[in-house]
Order: C-alpha cells, then sequence, then structure tokens
C-alpha cells in the first residue's frame, strides 16, 4: 500500500532522522570555535578573618570579579554557568566526601565555591561584580558528625542555596588557613542548545591569607 | 492509489527535499549564526516536503497500468500448466 498514511509516516520518519544529523552537525560546529576569555579577580579586602569560639576560622572576603567571556558564545550555546572557586592544598581528611577534590599526593586540592551565576547571553557575557562580605569562609567542621581525628585538619563545605540562579558554598578551613595561599579559579561550563557540553577554567595564582587573625 | 512510477517519484522526491533543506538549513544557520532560523528554514522544510509528496498529486499518475481489455484476456486464456504433474504429486503423497 503506498497510502496517504504511508507516505506522511515516511516524510516525518525521515525528516526527524535528517534533524538528529543536523543536531550532530550543529554540535560539532562549536569545535571551530576556538575561545579567547579573560577573567580577573581580585581580593580587594579581608574584612575579617578569625578563629570561631569553637575553634575554627572563618574567612570573610571582598571580591571584584570581572571577566570577559563572550567569545565562548557560539550560535549553539544556550548558557554559560560561571563560578569562581578558592583552590588549595589541605592534608587528607575523610570530609573531602563533601567537597569536590582531586587527589595530589599526599594532599588533597580543596575546591571551594564562592561565587557563581548563570549568563544568558553575549551581552551580559562581559560582566564586572562587587561582591560584598557575605560571601565568607566559614568552618564549621566542629559541628559536623564527623570522628575527632579529624578536626585538627578538617575542612568543611556545604551549600547555602539562596536564591534560584546564586548559591555559595560556606566553607570550612579548620585551624589552618593563617597564611595559606591558595588559587582563584574562574570555572565555566557552557550549555549547548543540542549536543556536547563544554567546560574549561582560568587559573589565576599567587592569593595569600594573612599570618594573623584580624 | 498512485502509479508505481509515482510512487518512486515521490518516496525519492521526498527525501532529496528533505537533504537539501537540511543542509540549506544549516548552511545559513550557520552564516547568519541563528540557531532559530536553521529551526524554522527546516520546519517550513519538512512541511513543504510533506505537501508536496503526501497528497496524490496529478504528477504522480501519469503512468497509468495498461490493464488488457477482458474481452482480450478471454482470448488468450491463462495456460495451464503442470496440471498433469500435480496431479501426479498428490497421488505420490497419497501413496506416501
Amino acid at each position: 500500500m503506498h497510502s496517504f498514511g504511508y507516505r506522511a509516516n515516511a516524510v516525518v520518519t525521515f525528516a526527524v532522522t535528517i534533524l538528529a544529523v543536523t543536531c550532530a552537525m550543529v554540535s560539532l560546529s562549536d569545535n571551530f570555535n576556538s575561545p579567547s576569555p579573560t577573567a580577573d579577580v581580585k581580593v580587594l579586602n579581608i574584612n575579617w578573618f578569625q578563629k570561631q569560639p569553637n575553634g575554627n576560622d572563618e574567612v570573610s572576603l571582598t571580591l571584584n570579579i570581572s571577566a570577559d567571556l563572550s567569545s565562548l558564545f557560539t550560535w549553539n550555546t544556550k548558557q554559560v554557568f560561571v563560578f569562581v572557586a578558592a583552590e588549595y592544598e589541605t592534608p587528607q581528611n575523610a570530609l573531602n566526601q563533601f567537597t569536590s577534590v582531586t587527589a595530589c599526593s599526599f594532599v588533597f586540592v580543596a575546591q571551594v565555591s564562592l561565587w557563581d551565576g548563570i549568563i544568558q547571553s553575549k551581552e551580559h557575557a562581559k560582566f564586572w561584580i562587587h561582591t560584598t562580605n557575605k560571601y565568607r569562609f566559614t568552618d564549621q567542621a566542629r559541628d559536623g558528625p564527623f570522628p575527632l581525628y579529624l578536626y585538627d585538619t578538617s575542612l568543611l563545605m556545604y551549600i547555602t542555596i539562596t536564591s534560584s540562579s546564586i548559591f555559595l558554598l560556606v566553607l570550612a578551613i579548620g585551624n589552618n588557613l593563617r597564611g595559606k595561599d591558595y588559587n582563584m579559579t574562574l570555572h565555566w561550563h557552557i550549555m549547548p542548545k543540542t549536543g556536547k557540553m563544554f567546560a574549561d577554567k582560568i587559573v589565576m595564582t599567587g592569593y595569600y591569607l594573612p599570618q594573623d587573625y584580624k | 492509489m498512485m502509479d508505481w512510477q509515482g510512487q518512486k517519484r515521490a518516496e525519492t522526491l521526498m527525501q532529496i527535499l528533505l537533504v537539501v533543506f537540511a543542509v540549506a538549513a544549516l548552511g545559513i544557520g550557520y552564516t547568519l549564526a541563528s540557531f532559530q532560523t536553521m529551526m524554522l528554514i527546516y520546519a517550513g522544510g519538512v512541511v513543504l516536503t510533506a505537501l508536496i509528496t503526501v497528497p496524490n498529486w496529478p504528477f504522480f499518475n501519469r503512468h497509468h497500468l495498461k490493464w488488457l481489455d477482458p474481452s482480450e484476456a478471454e482470448k488468450h486464456p491463462k495456460p495451464q500448466v503442470n496440471v498433469p504433474t500435480t496431479t501426479k504429486k498428490k497421488s505420490s503423497k497419497n501413496k506416501q
């Protein structure tokens, strides 16, 4: 039978197949884009740096984040998720299961998100943000249900959702934050309209926490 | 129902049209850097292809099957082949 319904079905089936191939080609076309993003994170001020009554270090920073991520946008970009993380080495401990941590010989590199955002369009991809001291580092390790032997080098991070699009990670670093050097890293994840997702980062080095509480 | 050539023509026409529209949509979308434009062109192409190849247009019915006239058929009766062999087979089957 070569009826109306048969031909309609054939058109729809073949059209959807071609659509899938087209989407794959669109995703492949993303590889022709060679982005050159720039980023700069300045620690304008350490608002406070103190030992809490429970013995944990707490840091509050004022940050100035400027970045130009417009070259990340292609015709297949839906949005870009971007976050700034402080990364530093810390002695191994069991609390790493709560963080995004990569093994590094006998120490771990802890990654702590300080700020994040979602960029919806190329026009908003060049931005400048001055964060207030609500973005701070707090050590809450001693509040957690963790074994005693972890307490001296403990590190804990937990997520506080403050709004639909922006959330903070509050960091717990134990007592070993003084004089710590760390990297500021701008991470981004490009969410495409169709196809493969890309992720990359810019690492900025040379950040130090003071030797003394403040 | 379409004639045989019409069916073949509709099938190939449908495939060619869809591929051409997809390539055109991809090219135009990429040059204009607009995903939406690509999708609109392709959607339009699919609708157009459906309109061209789905209904039974006269275009697809230019090669009518030429059936023999019944009187002509009666003059040349279907040859009754292998009638004896079939009976033989049947008989042999019966024997077995």
